[in-house]
């Protein structure tokens, strides 16, 4: 089912935009949305914020992105969702939320709920989205730049590492590049912490139906996108190989 | 109660097929589904070479209905060896294949035999791919080449899945029983088309798709019925079955097993959901085994 939202907001720096609309779903951090107008393919896309008025926010990268950047206040989205499976919170106190590069706007919702939180990306101006949401943010926050243009010098790991050995969590909630995840992953199994982590595939119909974003025998869209430790452990191409859109099994290099 | 069935001489331990076209893109995908209790799974319909399919949106769920129109992606006959691998490993797989000419079909039939498949089914039904599918299988002259060509180059059975996007579906149904077929699967998808008011465009990149779900049910049960009363052959149902009171008026049309697809949506304990209604329904009605129902509405 598609509703058609009108966008009542927008922001923009360097190649990030975000874009706000009135939709009244219910939607958990971490779960996403099927985005589409015309001149665009739909693509899929975390909510950036989840309370009545709902956010994404996005990297321009190629030519959909590019047209949805376009998008002005007033313009109107087709919106599909909100599908999968978002990020648990078991124990607010002993949570830590960790985010990289674009892989931070999922993980907005959380932060504005008041969750200690690390953000890490390339560059300062790679941040610059997100710093306003920290400001207000109300847990503890934490940022790394791999520049040390801004904040602590190094990758979302190396954060985590610094961050842990002045505090104590039980459980890492992240999303970032795979790389990122993949190594954060297997810090958290090394060190017996545990974590949810949201993950990307090629997808098409969003919803459980069409295959084309299994990892294993996991489908991204609908099992997860938020996956945990464990059934991470369990899959042998997290971090190694994708499908692309012919379905055809890819590894990364 | 009995739950076994079989289609021709293809036996299945109950008769919950999966469709063709859900979660079965990658080896894993379809061996998850046996896993839930579907009695065989039916692959992607695959083709020649790699294809990446319809752009995006091509997908769209509503409460009665999907409508899609993925445009039969698939990573190519060569590549998907391994998709097979996996998931004959883990049970019955029947392969389905497009292709646009009779002796294509039988290249991508023999491949499919070559990798353990059970049986072939010939896609001749999709209705948004343009040279496929429904294009080369409404004409019941050509549906009796491919299946003849592809009889003779396989000696597993072969399973014809026939669309309703027409007016001789009898026609092509004798067709497929001449050519030697083994067992007509009934129904693909029905062409349709989705609005946005609001762009005053369709929806689909490709424009149109196919409908499938609860909302084509009584489509597919007409046609099972008609072919039923047409053909000899084993007739395998499937067309917006989420219960197993939807499958009984499959098998009641005179269907031996039935496939289910859209209805994975709600979830993948579909399967065992179905055959535990059925076992309950036969017991309490008197029927001792699966095979006693089929095509009991005609009498």
């Amino acid at each position: 089912m598609n509703d058609v939202v009108t966008v009542t907001g927008k922001s923009r720096s360097g190649d990030i935009c975000s874009l706000s609309f009135d939709w009244d779903r219910t939607v958990e951090p971490g779960q996403f949305v099927m985005v589409w107008a015309p001149g665009m393919e739909e693509i899929p896309l975390s909510l950036s914020s989840v309370g009545d008025v709902k956010s994404i926010t996005f990297r321009i990268i190629g030519k959909d992105t590019e047209a949805l950047g376009t998008k002005e206040t007033g313009d109107r989205l087709s919106i599909r969702g909100p599908y999968g499976r978002g990020y648990k919170v078991n124990d607010r106190k002993r949570t830590l939320v960790v985010g990289g590069g674009i892989g931070i706007a999922p993980v907005l919702p959380m932060m504005a709920d008041g969750l200690d939180t690390a953000l890490a990306a390339r560059s300062a101006g790679e941040l610059d989205f997100a710093l306003p949401a920290a400001d207000k943010a109300t847990g503890k926050t934490w940022i790394s730049t791999d520049d040390g243009s801004m904040g602590f010098c190094g990758n979302a790991v190396q954060l985590v590492k610094e961050i842990l050995k002045e505090r104590e969590y039980d459980e890492i909630l992240a999303c970032g590049p795979e790389i990122m995840l993949f190594f954060l992953h297997k810090f958290c199994v090394e060190n017996g912490i545990k974590c949810q982590m949201s993950l990307e595939r090629y997808m098409k119909c969003g919803c459980g139906i069409c295959g084309s974003c299994m990892i294993d025998d996991k489908r991204v869209c609908a099992d997860g996108p938020v996956f945990t430790c464990g059934e991470i452990s369990g899959m042998k191409d997290f971090g190694h190989a994708n499908r692309d859109p012919c379905g055809t099994r890819v590894l990364f290099r | 109660m009995d739950l076994r069935t079989s289609v021709g001489s293809l036996a299945l331990d109950n008769p919950c097929i999966l469709a063709s076209g859900i979660m079965d893109e990658t080896g894993e995908g379809m061996a998850r589904v046996l896993r839930a209790g579907a009695a065989a799974v039916v692959s992607k319909s695959v083709g020649t070479g790699p294809n990446p399919g319809h752009a995006n949106p091509n997908f769209i769920e509503e409460e009665a209905f999907c409508l899609n129109a993925m445009g039969l992606p698939n990573p190519g006959i060569k590549v998907y060896a391994e998709e097979m691998r996996t998931a004959v490993a883990c049970g019955s797989v029947i392969g389905s294949v497009y292709a646009s000419s009779p002796e294509e079909f039988a290249e991508l039939a023999g491949c499919m035999e070559d990798y353990g498949a059970c049986a072939v089914e010939l896609n001749l039904s999709c209705p948004h791919a343009a040279g496929y599918g429904m294009e080369v299988g409404t004409d019941p002259h050509m549906v009796k080449r491919i299946v003849s060509v592809v009889k003779d180059a396989v000696s597993i059975p072969v399973w014809a899945k026939l669309t309703p996007n027409t007016h001789i579906l009898k026609d092509i149904g004798k067709a497929v029983e001449e050519a030697g077929g083994d067992a007509i699967v009934a129904i693909n998808t029905l062409r349709a088309m989705k609005i946005i008011p609001e762009f005053g465009r369709p929806f689909l990149s490709n424009r149109f798709g196919g409908l499938s779900g609860s909302a084509i049910r009584p489509v597919g049960v007409r046609a099972v019925y008609d072919l039923y009363s047409t053909v000899t052959i084993p007739i395998v149902g499937v067309g917006g079955i989420c219960s197993h009171r939807d499958a009984l008026e499959y098998i009641m049309a005179g269907a031996s097993a039935v496939q289910i697809g859209t209805a994975v949506l709600k979830g993948l304990d579909v399967f065992s959901k179905v055959n535990e209604g059925l076992r309950d329904f036969m017991r309490e009605y008197g029927y001792p085994s699966v095979k006693d129902m089929v095509g009991v509405a005609h009498e």
